[in-house]
């Protein structure tokens, strides 16, 4: 997993409330068997005004500039609600947004964000209400963003945010989780022997 | 203090404990589909990792799977490959797969619980957000990503926070022709599709005793649609003798064993929830949704609302985005909304009670002209039962079609799809824009509701349909 550290870019407001994963990438495309490659369909259905995808719809964010390259997406409450899809992150990630800040998230898309290097900062809705006010200004209203002092700058405010001290440290090493929970294979081992001896019918 | 069933089931899971970092709990069963776990099986092959529990790991193919026939041929190759995928990782890492030729196959949250693998005090995962269904045994059932996935197959463990808990008392009795969909429609309505992020609902209160283990899934399956990591009911006789018997069920000896466990599962009558919620039976009407998201939703009896009514600015955005896409006018009756499509099936409402439902309603009744009438069981065994029971023969000479089991048009990845603008009567958990295929319109109901609606070709209150009013 990539590391995230810092992050200064272009912020790409999505004014919508409870955007959900099928909406962040539709099922057809949910097909591949592999990690990469989605980016293109991401938010499909507003993004395109076709569904092979070759038209694009001029009035989504996305496809004025300077957002076509944003790294950093503005959202509303309760983005990422639905589907448990990974397929999500993925695509979100592949588009090159490496920071989701909305004032609520839902609960599985959390999870899978981080485990994809994407930082997700919550903060209270006015504050959010603010980055949108200065994403407005496209190129010139740049959003920075530092994990370490949970800090997100914007024009001349700043506005700090709380985050899980794990996810933290997973986010900013690039951990590989699994590698970290395998440090506790005799606990594991042990768990089971005792569930094999009270409980045999779980074996 | 006492303890609540949630703290009961994590306490006993716990592998690790480490509130700085993070808490290593047991997985007891991870369930696994084709379309969320080819990235994790590969990400075991790239790390040269195992499956460290092949026997706590069970595998289905029904997001893609094609329902007019079992004939592989005729998906999509993209859908194809998934399912060969699937197949060829199980063979490869050892795992047992309901493949779609395999007599027990069919929706993951179906099968679970009718092969016994769902057991009360287990922890049950699945990379799927409807999992919280097996919460109905009194089990810890929730849904994870890919990653996650990957993580349960290599260690048989999951990184965890605890959830916040909250306890949904439904008490009285529920009037005639609401049913499991209707509550748990209405509580979505009430607390809202982020009303239970960060927690884990306890369904409990007369209603939820007096309902049958089909009906108190149904309300665990749509957790999810209100943010709640699982929802769970606490086991008791019912859940005993559904599970006795079944393939995977303890067995003799170890079967006395457990139900003396499960009967120790129950929140003790001093555990204090983070937060608790009262609801009379008595004010739930059936329920159907008019927006895009499952907590647009409203009483049969009542009008497409108007965006202006609702005072938090968001919801009135949200609410007037939705009627655009729905093409509704607020102030219109409920049931006067017209559809083309009746849908009947999914994890939420496929199982035989559901379809028994089902087929009383439309019994000796025609699917109204121009309305396409699909019925799609969860399973291959709720399959067998149903034509067992001749309810196969009830839906074919009403006019609707019989499917092979899958998820079918509940997120519409095989090509049972609402074509764009088309409405549909669903009994599946999801109104999401494009859920049931790019443009297609969805209205969330109850099994008996969506019949009432196949044979009058509208949205219709039962209540009226069963005194005969209707129909």
């Amino acid at each position: 997993m990539e590391a995230f550290t810092t992050l200064t870019g272009i912020a790409a407001p999505l004014d919508r409330s409870n955007v959900d994963t099928d909406a962040i990438i539709p099922k057809q495309f949910l097909r591949k068997i592999e990690r990469t490659g989605f980016g293109k369909h991401l938010f499909h259905e507003w993004r395109y005004l076709d569904y092979e995808g070759t038209k694009e719809n001029p009035d989504f964010i996305l496809n004025k500039e300077p957002f076509r390259k944003a790294k950093i997406l503005l959202a509303r409450d309760n983005f990422g609600c639905g589907s448990s899809r990974e397929h999500a992150p993925w695509a979100l990630a592949d588009f090159g947004f490496r920071c989701i800040i909305a004032p609520s998230f839902a609960d599985i898309f959390y999870n899978n964000c981080i485990k994809n290097g994407i930082l997700l900062v919550k903060l209270k809705a006015d504050d959010v209400d603010e980055l949108f006010a200065v994403s407005a200004f496209g190129k010139s209203g740049l959003i920075a963003v530092d994990l370490d002092k949970q800090v997100v700058g914007a024009a001349s405010k700043k506005f700090s945010f709380e985050i899980d001290p794990f996810n933290k440290e997973c986010l900013l090493k690039g951990l590989d989780q699994v590698g970290w929970t395998l440090q506790f294979s005799s606990k594991i081992d042990d768990f089971e022997a005792t569930m094999a001896k009270d409980k045999p019918w779980l074996k | 203090m006492g303890k609540t069933m949630y703290q009961k089931i994590w306490d006993a899971h716990l592998v690790h404990e480490d509130k700085a970092t993070a808490s290593l709990i047991y997985v007891d069963r991870q369930l696994v589909h084709e379309v969320t776990s080819p990235q994790a099986f590969e990400g075991l092959r790239i790390s040269g990792r195992k499956i460290r529990c092949t026997q706590k790991t069970f595998a289905t193919m029904d997001h893609n799977v094609p329902t007019k026939s079992k004939d592989l041929s005729l998906a999509s190759t993209t859908s194809r490959t998934q399912m060969d995928q699937l197949k060829k990782n199980c063979d490869e890492f050892g795992v047992r797969c309901f493949d779609l030729n395999d007599e027990d196959h069919g929706v993951v949250h179906i099968i679970g619980p009718e092969l016994g693998i769902t057991q009360p005090g287990m922890v049950i995962v699945c990379g799927d957000s409807h999992t919280a269904t097996h919460g109905a045994f009194g089990a810890l059932a929730f849904g994870i990503g890919t990653s996650e996935v990957e993580h349960v197959m290599a260690t048989q463990t999951l990184q965890q926070k605890t959830s916040r808990t909250m306890l949904i008392n439904i008490n009285g009795v529920l009037g005639e022709g609401v049913t499991p969909k209707d509550v748990v429609l209405y509580i979505i309505g009430l607390i809202g599709t982020a009303g239970a992020t960060g927690y884990v609902i306890e369904y409990a209160g007369d209603v939820i005793t007096a309902m049958s283990m089909e009906g108190r899934m149904t309300v665990c399956n749509m957790s999810i649609e209100a943010g709640a990591r699982g929802g769970m009911i606490a086991p008791d006789e019912k859940t005993f003798t559904y599970l006795q018997g079944r393939d995977y069920a303890p067995k003799g000896s170890d079967w006395v064993k457990a139900v003396t466990y499960w009967k120790t599962l129950t929140s003790d009558k001093d555990a204090v929830f983070d937060k608790v919620i009262h609801i009379k039976a008595e004010d739930i009407r059936p329920q159907v949704t008019w927006g895009t998201s499952p907590g647009q939703v409203t009483s049969v009896d009542n009008v497409v609302p108007d965006p202006e009514s609702f005072k938090d600015p968001t919801e009135k955005i949200a609410a007037a985005n939705a009627l655009r896409y729905m093409d509704l006018k607020p102030g219109m009756k409920i049931t006067d909304i017209k559809i083309d499509v009746v849908f009947i099936g999914s994890c939420t409402n496929g199982r035989i009670e559901d379809l028994r439902a089902a087929s009383e309603v439309i019994k000796g009744r025609k699917v109204a002209a121009g309305v396409q009438a699909l019925i799609v069981p969860g399973s291959g065994r709720v399959k067998r039962q149903a034509e067992r029971e001749g309810l196969d023969k009830i839906f074919m000479a009403a006019g609707c079609e019989w499917r092979h089991a899958g998820c079918s048009m509940c997120l519409a990845m095989n090509d049972d799809q609402l074509t764009p603008g088309q409405r549909c009567a669903a009994t599946s958990n999801r109104n999401f824009e494009g859920r049931q295929g790019p443009g297609g319109r969805t209205h969330l109901v109850s099994p008996e509701m969506a019949a009432a609606a196949a044979v009058t070709g509208q949205i219709t209150d039962i209540r009226e349909f069963l005194l005969g009013k209707k129909g």
